[in-house]
């Protein structure tokens, strides 16, 4: 049977808790279901932290202090806030101010769609990618997590990946997508890669051409040519992400790209105002009719070749 | 009662060996003369950054550190004392303090963001009581290693430091936390704040706590007794002399436990031997700053 990517978790976990004497630790993680069967059962090194939201995760950065290299589970992003203090303000700072090394792994996990209301449903990795210290990445693919947990493994930095349950079940890779003429590039980020892809097939019952490519590595970003040949020859791009917009990691990253491009590049994240429980008031990654009504909006304006 | 002699135990300072008293009273001389010499350079408008005096405080960390070793630290912003009494590099902090490279922060961290990883000192960023999750956390990923955790008694008002307490209990992992209680958080009395202790919310979950006085005869008593049965707290009722910032006074301090301890030197008639280590203290320190200081000026 193909593996999901939630499997891929629990055999990286597996691994780190049986053979590199790795800590998990994390709220809840033997509840039902042991975080989504991301995490083995009943391995050694599984730390269940009382519901201590700032002193849980500031005692996972102390073992990472002496080299147990933990895992960090935070079961809904939104619990980040709290969660946070010792991860931005120790974990990530420590190296540049006393050279000490704090590798931690901290797997933020957010959700959608399912009427969480305001405080269990958000993707908030853009803060990460706004403090120093920290390396940001949103692995939605099995190959790509395995990418993420061995540039942890290979370097001293602490790591926030945002997951999102929507990838849980995913198998199989996410390629780029470059065409010829296309007439959009779209860069697009967690569990907007999905709602992406839906929209690409909306549009292109109106004839609109896309690029996609996905984006993982949210910080260290490389404005590479994998990134910049597609939205040269396409003319236009657009980000799209499930954080939210404002001072979000799409427009971040869609300045970064018209800056180097001199093309223009939009914006798409989750809308500026709280969730609600019920259906029509909740709020998550932009849809993939939004995605795809961004997408006719802009190539409206026409097609501008880089002078 | 004063309390000074908070939890004393009559003729207790009998039963440590003349070289036990001495060593703890060495170590309390070495930030005394430490952080005149730093008040001088301050005044003189030589050292830049905020600087956070442990004056008053220094037997805490001097008994402390000399009944264990081996110990990971994690203290606090105000701790020239921890650094100093556990042996750390005095010329790297004066460096530190210089905003110098060669310091033990590379001058990232200034006075209340020190290390020594020769001592095994931890490096604390700034947020008060942060170093207590930290310092669980050590212990709980270095379980075969002991911990000590310096804070005050602003911190451990913290919600995450009892939180981080219990903690270390429910996993009997071995940290020797340490409250050096001044009473005062900047300068509002605890009595202001809250009106509880949080030695009675340690006591309630079952961990072995003392509540005393600054006596560095009694911290060293009970951080030997601790030792062996960790987790543990002492509180240690204290007296700053300083601002909690800068070398300003207000008032005299209630108490100066450095003036009481020559004083029972003196009775256990260790006057001459307690005068010969002051004196050479002071002008050991007294030369490394005149070392450093003419670094600034590029002499």
């Amino acid at each position: 049977m193909e593996r999901t990517l939630a499997d891929t978790i629990r055999e990286i976990t597996r691994e780190h808790l049986e053979k590199n004497n790795g800590l998990l630790l994390g709220q809840a993680i033997s509840a039902v279901g042991w975080v989504n069967n991301t995490v083995p059962p009943d391995c050694s090194g599984i730390i269940e932290l009382p519901m201590a939201d700032v002193a849980g995760p500031g005692i996972a950065v102390g073992a990472a202090v002496v080299g147990r290299r933990p895992i960090l589970v935070i079961r809904f992003q939104d619990f980040i806030f709290l969660n946070s203090s010792l991860v931005i303000n120790y974990a990530a700072k420590a190296k540049d101010v006393f050279g000490q090394v704090v590798p931690i792994f901290v797997r933020a996990i957010a959700d959608e769609g399912k009427g969480l209301g305001p405080v269990h449903s958000a993707c908030l990795h853009s803060i990460f990618m706004h403090m120093p210290g920290m390396r940001v990445c949103a692995p939605m693919t099995p190959e790509e997590y395995e990418e993420t947990w061995a540039v942890f493994m290979a370097n001293d930095d602490p790591m926030y990946v945002s997951e999102h349950r929507r990838s849980f079940g995913q198998k199989g890779e996410m390629p780029d997508i470059v065409i010829d003429n296309a007439d959009i590039t779209i860069f697009s980020i967690s569990a907007a890669r999905f709602s992406t892809l839906e929209a690409v097939e909306i549009v292109k019952q109106d004839g609109i051409r896309c690029n996609v490519i996905h984006l993982m590595w949210l910080k260290p970003f490389t404005l590479s040519s994998r990134l910049l040949e597609p939205l040269e020859s396409s003319g236009r791009g657009l980000v799209v992400d499930s954080d939210f917009a404002i001072c979000g990691a799409a427009q971040s990253i869609a300045y970064e790209l018209m800056t180097a491009s001199g093309l223009p590049v939009k914006a798409l994240g989750r809308e500026d105002r709280s969730s609600g429980a019920a259906h029509h008031l909740e709020v998550g990654t932009p849809s993939s009719l939004k995605i795809a009504q961004a997408i006719k909006d802009i190539v409206k304006i026409g097609k501008k070749v880089r002078t | 009662m004063s309390l000074a002699t908070l939890g004393e135990i009559p003729n207790l300072a009998e039963s440590f060996s003349a070289e036990e008293s001495l060593e703890m009273f060495r170590r309390m001389c070495l930030t005394r003369y430490f952080e005149m010499r730093l008040i001088k350079a301050y005044k003189d408008g030589l050292i830049k950054v905020p600087i956070y005096l442990s004056i008053g405080q220094e037997s805490i960390s001097a008994a402390v550190a000399t009944m264990i070793s081996g110990y990971y630290i994690f203290a606090q912003h105000r701790a020239h004392s921890v650094y100093l009494a556990f042996g750390g590099n005095p010329v790297k902090l004066i460096d530190e303090l210089l905003g110098l490279p060669t310091g033990c922060s590379a001058g990232m961290g200034g006075s209340p963001s020190i290390q020594d990883p020769d001592i095994k000192m931890i490096g604390h960023h700034g947020l008060i009581g942060e170093n207590v999750p930290l310092a669980v956390g050590a212990a709980l990923g270095a379980p075969d290693a002991g911990v000590v955790s310096f804070f005050g008694d602003a911190a451990a008002e913290e919600d995450y430091v009892f939180a981080s307490m219990g903690f270390a209990l429910t996993h009997k992992l071995k940290v020797l936390f340490v409250c050096e209680d001044n009473n005062l958080s900047i300068l509002t009395p605890k009595s202001d704040r809250r009106s509880w202790e949080i030695a009675d919310a340690t006591r309630s979950i079952g961990m072995p706590t003392a509540d005393i006085g600054d006596d560095p005869w009694l911290i060293a008593h009970y951080t030997r007794q601790f030792s062996s049965n960790l987790p543990a707290f002492l509180n240690c009722r204290t007296c700053r002399h300083h601002w909690h910032v800068g070398t300003g006074i207000d008032n005299p301090p209630e108490w100066d436990r450095f003036t009481l301890v020559k004083e029972q030197l003196d009775a256990f008639g260790l006057s001459s031997r307690a005068d010969k280590i002051e004196a050479e203290t002071k002008q050991y320190v007294e030369n490394l700053w005149n070392e450093r200081l003419p670094i600034l000026s590029g002499k």
